[in-house]
């Protein structure tokens, strides 16, 4: 099966999903992030790495933090950004999303960042796509936001910079999340050694053990010992019916609170995508404390999200060519 | 008109021929095998020398997208793709447009069917009215308008009780019911087999489950009606072994597997491959397994094409929303030469799986070469090679898992009432 994210010589053309990358490519994208992380403390938050090119935010599904960082990394690298909601309902039977593209293509988007509800769209776009045209998947259904385990693993990196010794801990709505898809496959593509999941039953997709975690129904032998903790977001739909019987039992169980991240090593970091639920997947106090490191995420993020752009659009894929523009 | 094949190798497994011999043909029937019948003068003659010769293909599954939609495909080149691929007669289910609930609509097909003079079709009537699972379709009138069989086509019957009575009433006047075995509510949404591929790519998957829950009810009550079930596409290990229990226990039951089953698993969706959304779900490499172990020691009685052609734009959409099914009837026989090759069974074996047995199951004269039988004949090339390129296809529908594939078995001539309908080039 050929991978349809990397060029014939091996270089990044499209970012879909974490599965597929090489380590090589991963650690490339996160040294390029490492020298953007200094763009923003700038007084001109600048580069000119993508002068002339216009990169099109396309979401059919509504975000707003995401659309917004893609389109602060965009314009920090001068691109000319375009945001487009494109409500799938309202969508016309008649414009497919190949239509909406190709029409952006005619109009000379280079770069384009989709979200999709679907899983497999941002694949599905990409194999329809000419070969200039690069797409940067930004959530496609279930199935992966790669741009998020990159940002998460950037940060993982800034404070436990030793992967290959730590123990991480992923908690929640795995089934439904492209996020924990990403974090799972980045993880585990750069070595590191120990990676659980903790949730009921409900929460888990089938024979997910074979994407290479140990499974963990409480928190209390699941956070033991380890180094990171991943939240993740529980979706208000998914709290009251078949999957889960209240939001109250879930944070009773599987809700992270001071107690339980006293389980963790001591220095251990919590993580979290965003947007939070407050006192239902994790607590207050947990998630402004001091093992806290959900707003540096955010920061990185944007980091992440230009050494992408840069790579695909700004000059063959080269992370220390990029770097050495700055 | 009178024809003489000759010099082929004729495979009939009804009828137990598996040797060189020449057919001959008059009136559109076979008048004899072997020797020509006295006073025999071809108006035709038909060299077949290093050809088989067989009985025309009989496909439990094929939907020729007529009445309703046209835009996908249309009667003629749905059976122009049937007798391209040696298939001489198919039974269609009535997910159409409108649903084949009517005699009327039935009797306009097979009229509309029997002027084109290619493919002999039998229609699958609606069990219920609408498809909808609840009231219980004219199956008397449609019987006589020329269903063979009653059908859901891809959907279930929810209500055990309807599903009760409409096996109690079918068994009554002894229809055969072609049911799909799949429990709605757990495969709802669905688009995957529930394991390893579609936890991967965050598809909603259908476990193996809704195919043993859906079969357990029907088995139950099958075998409290004494109804005569046929099961359509079997995809689970575990759907095997309960067909394999009940068929020992004397349950009224026969069930076919599709080709794509035979040869796919989950596996081969890859990165979202639309042409691999089919349904039931391609599953793993165990059930795969099992199917064929099933088909070969008579557990699974058919290999269907389940030929469904889609528009290019149904399948111009990601994983979920691209339309379900396959292209297949002009892939059935070859991808039965590839299994029965890979399984080491012999042709006539495999033959028998897509003629005689699936003819068997429609209760329809077809399917083998006896003596004053319709001359429904297929003359293919077993050692021939072709790429399977989704723009040569006959069929309107280009949307194939095969794509590329370079297969063994290539039609060069199909006969219907002892007329020539396909030559290939």
């Amino acid at each position: 099966m050929n991978n349809p994210q990397l060029d014939v010589d091996g270089y990044l053309r499209h970012l879909l999903s974490i599965e597929g990358l090489p380590k090589r490519i991963l650690n490339q994208i996160l040294d390029t992030a490492e020298s953007f992380v200094g763009v923003a403390e700038r007084e001109v938050k600048k580069v000119p790495l993508l002068r002339g090119k216009t990169v099109c935010n396309l979401f059919f599904e509504n975000s707003t933090r995401t659309r917004t960082t893609f389109e602060i990394a965009a314009k920090r690298l001068s691109a000319d950004v375009i945001s487009l909601n494109v409500n799938t309902s309202s969508q016309s039977k008649g414009e497919t999303i190949l239509d909406t593209v190709d029409n952006l293509i005619a109009m000379h988007a280079d770069m384009f960042v989709v979200r999709h509800s679907q899983s497999g769209a941002a694949h599905f776009i990409a194999k329809h796509v000419p070969e200039h045209i690069h797409i940067i998947n930004a959530g496609d259904g279930r199935h992966s936001h790669p741009t998020q385990g990159l940002l998460d693993m950037f940060t993982i990196r800034k404070y436990k910079p030793d992967l290959h010794n730590l123990r991480v801990a992923i908690v929640g709505d795995v089934l439904h999340s492209r996020v924990a898809r990403s974090e799972i496959h980045a993880l585990t593509t750069l070595g590191v050694p120990e990676l659980r999941v903790i949730a009921p039953k409900t929460l888990l997709p089938a024979q997910v053990e074979k994407l290479g975690v140990h499974v963990f129904h409480d928190m209390k032998s699941g956070l033991k010992d380890v180094d990171v903790i991943m939240m993740l977001r529980l979706q208000n739909e998914r709290m009251n019916g078949a999957m889960l019987p209240s939001a109250q039992e879930y944070f009773k169980t599987y809700g992270l609170t001071q107690d339980k991240l006293g389980l963790a090593k001591p220095d251990a970091i919590v993580l979290h995508p965003g947007p939070m639920n407050r006192g239902v997947e994790i607590d207050s106090s947990v998630a402004d404390g001091s093992q806290s490191v959900i707003l540096p995420q955010v920061t990185y993020g944007i980091a992440v999200r230009m050494a992408v752009m840069a790579m695909l659009a700004g000059g063959q894929g080269s992370g220390s060519q990029a770097g050495s523009q700055v | 008109m009178k024809i003489q094949i000759k010099n082929g190798h004729v495979i009939d497994p009804k009828n137990n021929i598996d040797s060189q011999l020449d057919v001959f043909i008059a009136a559109g029937k076979i008048v004899a095998l072997g020797q020509a019948p006295e006073g025999f003068i071809a108006s035709q003659t038909i060299d077949a020398s290093n050809l088989i010769v067989c009985p025309g293909l009989v496909d439990l599954s094929a939907r020729l997208r007529e009445p309703g939609d046209e835009y996908k495909a249309t009667l003629v080149s749905e059976l122009q793709a049937a007798v391209a691929g040696g298939v001489t007669s198919l039974a269609c289910p009535p997910d159409t447009d409108p649903v084949l609930d009517e005699p009327g609509l039935v009797e306009m097909l097979k009229h509309r069917a029997k002027q084109l003079n290619l493919a002999h079709v039998y229609p699958l009537g609606a069990l219920t009215r609408q498809l909808q699972g609840k009231v219980l379709s004219e199956m008397g009138e449609l019987r006589e308008a020329g269903c063979v069989g009653f059908s859901q086509a891809n959907t279930a019957i929810t209500d055990t009780q309807v599903l009760w009575r409409a096996m109690e009433y079918a068994a009554t006047f002894d229809f055969t019911l072609f049911l799909h075995a799949e429990e709605p509510f757990l495969a709802k949404d669905g688009v995957a087999h529930d394991g390893e591929v579609a936890s991967r790519l965050g598809l909603k998957g259908i476990p193996s489950a809704a195919e043993a829950l859906a079969l357990a009810s029907i088995l139950r009550i099958a075998k409290e009606t004494g109804a005569r079930i046929h099961i359509s596409r079997l995809s689970t290990a575990e759907g095997v072994d309960m067909i394999r229990e009940a068929k020992k226990y004397g349950v009224n039951i026969t069930c076919d597997v599709s080709a794509n089953h035979l040869h796919l698993t989950e596996h081969d969706i890859g990165f979202f491959d639309a042409n691999c959304h089919l349904k039931p779900p391609l599953r793993t490499h165990r059930d795969k397994d099992a199917l064929s172990a099933g088909l070969k020691d008579g557990t699974i009685d058919a290999i269907c094409s389940d030929h469904t052609p889609a528009d290019d734009d149904a399948k111009l959409a990601p994983f979920a929303e691209a339309e379900v099914g396959a292209t297949g009837l002009e892939l059935l026989l070859p991808l039965t030469l590839k299994w029965a090759s890979q399984e080491k069974l012999s042709l006539a074996k495999a033959m028998a799986l897509i003629s005689q047995s699936s003819a068997r199951i429609l209760g329809v004269a077809a399917g083998d070469l006896s003596l004053d039988a319709k001359a429904d004949i297929c003359i293919f090339d077993a050692n021939e090679y072709w790429k399977v390129v989704p723009s040569a296809l006959k069929s309107q529908g280009k949307n194939t898992p095969f794509n590329g594939l370079e297969i063994m078995g290539k039609v060069k001539a199909t006969l219907v009432n002892g007329q020539v309908v396909y030559q290939s080039e």
